[in-house]
C-alpha cells in the first residue's frame, strides 16, 4: 500500500490538468466542486481534439473509412467501459447520455413489469434524479414507493430496511455513494437482501466511480449506472449496465435510428442489446473520450486513489473542525473524500460567495438532495469534495477562506 | 431623491472601497439597514424564486409611492436587497418601472447581475418592478 502512495506522486498529477493552472478572482484556483463534476486531463482533451481532427463521422452505418474508424473507437471504448466494470458481456453495456438518461430508461422500462399495489424501495440519501424517475414510475404504474430512513450520521437504517422488504417488493434502488454527504452504502447487504425476496437492483454509481472501480459480477447487481464526466471524462455521455436477461426484457426507451432490425409501415422489429436502446446518433466524441478516461483513472489506479483521498478527507476533516461554530454532516465512518458542513448561524450561500471570492469552488445550496436537509432541517450546506488532484496546501487554503468568511459574516 | 441621484450616491460609497471585501462588508452593513417584512408577510408566495436563499418581498403604495420592505436569511443576499430597495422604495412606480440597474455593474458586484447565477438578483430586480407595474395599473 506504502508504495502506492508514493507512485501517486500529486504534483506529477495535477500537471496533466491545464484547468488546475489557472486563477479564478485574482487567487490560484482550487477546484473543491469534484462531486458535482471533475475535471479533465489532457489525454482526454486529445482524445476529443483527435476524433474531430481526424475521424469525425457518423457510426454503424457508413462504409466509408471514417465511418468504421469512427465506430471502432467507439465500440472500443464500449469495451473498455465492459472491462472497467467488469461485466461479462460488452452489450450489457449501453452508452447514454449520462446517469439521469441510464435511471430513466430503466424506470420507463420497468412501466408495464409492475402491477398495483407492487412495492418498489429508495434510499432516503437520494439525489433528486434517483427519486424523481421513480415516483413518476408509481404513477404510471400503481406502485408503492418506500424509503429507507437515514440516521444522524448520515446512513442508511438497515433494519428498517429489513422491514420493508417483502415478496411484494419488486425493485431497490439505492446509490453507492451519497452526494450530499459523502456516505457508502452497503449495497452488497443490499442487494443481496433484494435478491433474497426476488427483487431487482439499481446502484447509482455516479458519486462512487470517481473512487471505487466496482464489479458488477461480483456484486451481483442487476443495474448499475454513471456518468463520465465525475470521472474525468467529458458531460453528455454515461453508462447503464444491465444484466443480459433484465435488458432483453425490458422495451426500448425511445424510438429511432440505430435501435432497429427492419422497419416496415406494418410493424418495426427492434435491434439487439446494445443498439436497442441508443435510438439515435450518439455523442460518439464523448463514448471515445470516456474510455479514454477510464484508462487513465485505471493508470492511476483506484487503489492508489482511494489511499490519497482518504488522507485528504481525514486531514480536511480534522482541520475543519478547528474552526469554531463548524458541522460537519455526514459522519459515517464508511465515507469518501466529501465534507459538507455549516458555520452555526450563517447561511451556506452566503460562505459559498466569499470562499469563491479567494478563488476556491465549492458547491453551496441542498445538492439536489432536499429530503436530506429537510431531515437536518437546514437550507443547505458547503460541500468541499477532493479528488486525487488536490492538496493538503488547498485545504489548508479552504480553512482559511472559511475562516475569513465566519470573519466577515458574523 | 430621484433614483438616478440614490443610484449615484451609492456609487460614490462604494467608490471609496479598494478592494472586494471592504464591498462586501459594506454590503452587509446595508443589509443591517434593511426595512424589514412584517412577519406576517413571510409567506411561501412572497418568496422570489431562483434564490439559492430565501428572499422575501413585500410592497405598499402610500401616496401614490411604492413602499418596500424584504428579508432574507443569507446576510449577503440582505444586502443587496438592502440596496435595490434603497434605490426603489418611496419611488412612483412609473419611475421604478423605467430604471435601469447598470449601477449595480459599477460597485462591482456584476457576478450577480448574470441571469444565470444562482443567487437571484435579476429575479429581485423583476419582482420589484413587477410590483412598481401592479401599482401604476391601479394608478391608471
Amino acid at each position: 500500500m506504502q508504495k502506492e502512495i508514493d507512485m501517486l506522486d500529486v504534483l506529477k498529477i495535477r500537471e496533466d490538468f491545464p484547468i488546475l493552472k489557472r486563477e479564478v478572482n485574482g487567487k490560484p484556483l482550487v477546484y473543491f466542486d469534484n462531486a458535482a463534476t471533475s475535471q479533465t486531463p489532457q489525454v482526454v482533451i486529445d482524445a476529443i481534439v483527435d476524433y474531430y481532427s481526424n475521424y469525425n463521422a457518423n457510426i454503424h452505418r457508413g462504409v466509408h473509412t471514417l465511418s468504421q474508424e469512427a465506430t471502432d473507437a467507439y465500440e472500443i471504448a464500449r469495451k473498455k467501459v465492459q472491462e472497467h466494470f467488469n461485466a461479462k458481456l460488452t452489450h450489457e453495456i449501453i452508452l447514454t447520455s449520462g446517469t439521469t438518461h441510464s435511471i430513466n430508461i430503466i424506470a420507463t422500462g420497468f412501466t408495464n413489469l409492475l402491477s398495483k399495489g407492487d412495492e418498489i424501495i429508495v434510499s432516503a440519501l437520494e439525489h433528486h434524479s434517483n427519486i424523481v424517475p421513480w415516483q413518476m414510475l408509481c404513477e404510471r404504474s400503481g406502485a408503492i414507493l418506500k424509503v429507507i430512513p437515514m440516521n444522524q450520521e448520515g446512513e442508511l437504517v438497515m433494519d428498517v430496511y429489513d422491514q420493508l422488504l417483502s415478496d411484494k417488493t419488486k425493485l431497490v434502488f439505492t446509490n453507492h455513494i451519497s452526494n450530499a454527504l459523502g456516505t457508502i452504502n452497503p449495497i452488497e447487504e443490499i442487494i443481496e437482501k433484494a435478491h433474497a425476496v426476488g427483487a431487482a437492483v439499481l446502484i447509482d454509481g455516479a458519486q462512487s466511480c470517481p473512487h471505487i472501480k466496482p464489479d458488477v459480477q461480483s456484486l451481483d447487481v442487476d443495474f448499475y449506472v454513471a456518468s463520465a464526466h465525475k470521472l474525468c471524462g467529458p458531460t453528455g455521455v454515461g453508462m447503464l449496465y444491465g444484466k443480459e436477461e433484465w435488458l432483453n426484457k425490458i422495451p426500448p426507451y425511445q424510438g429511432g435510428g440505430e435501435m432497429i432490425e427492419q422497419v416496415t409501415f406494418e410493424k418495426t422489429t427492434y435491434a439487439g442489446l446494445p443498439h436497442k436502446f441508443e435510438a439515435g446518433t450518439p455523442n460518439i466524441c464523448g463514448g471515445i473520450a470516456f474510455g479514454a478516461a477510464l484508462d487513465y483513472m485505471n493508470t492511476i489506479g483506484f487503489d492508489a486513489i482511494a489511499t490519497y483521498e482518504n488522507q485528504l478527507l481525514e486531514y480536511g476533516t480534522q482541520k475543519l473542525l478547528e474552526i469554531d461554530g463548524l458541522k460537519i454532516y455526514g459522519t459515517s465512518k464508511n465515507k469518501t473524500s466529501v465534507i459538507s458542513f455549516n458555520l452555526e448561524n450563517i447561511h451556506p450561500y452566503d460562505v459559498g460567495t466569499i470562499v469563491d471570492k479567494l478563488g476556491i469552488a465549492v458547491r453551496t445550496g441542498h445538492h439536489c438532495a432536499q429530503p436530506i436537509m429537510d431531515f437536518y432541517k437546514i437550507p443547505g450546506t458547503i460541500r468541499a469534495s477532493f479528488s486525487f488532484y488536490n492538496t493538503k496546501e488547498e485545504i489548508d487554503a479552504l480553512v482559511e477562506a472559511v475562516k475569513k468568511a465566519k470573519m466577515m459574516l458574523s | 431623491m430621484t433614483i438616478q441621484e440614490i443610484q449615484e450616491e451609492i456609487v460614490d460609497e462604494f467608490g471609496m472601497f479598494d478592494d472586494w471585501m471592504q464591498r462586501y462588508e459594506y454590503m452587509i452593513e446595508l443589509g443591517k439597514s434593511l426595512p424589514l417584512i412584517e412577519e406576517k408577510y413571510k409567506t411561501e408566495d412572497n418568496i422570489i424564486k431562483g434564490c439559492q436563499s430565501k428572499v422575501w418581498v413585500h410592497a405598499d403604495m402610500k401616496d401614490d409611492k411604492v413602499e418596500f420592505t424584504a428579508d432574507s436569511d443569507a446576510i449577503i443576499t440582505k444586502g443587496i436587497i438592502a440596496i435595490l430597495i434603497r434605490v426603489f422604495s418611496g419611488q412612483h412606480p412609473a419611475e421604478i418601472i423605467k430604471a435601469d440597474t447598470g449601477f449595480i455593474d459599477e460597485i462591482g458586484l456584476k457576478e450577480h447581475l448574470s441571469p444565470t447565477r444562482a443567487n437571484g438578483l435579476v429575479s429581485m430586480v423583476k419582482q420589484l418592478k413587477l410590483y412598481a407595474i401592479a401599482y401604476q395599473t391601479q394608478l391608471n
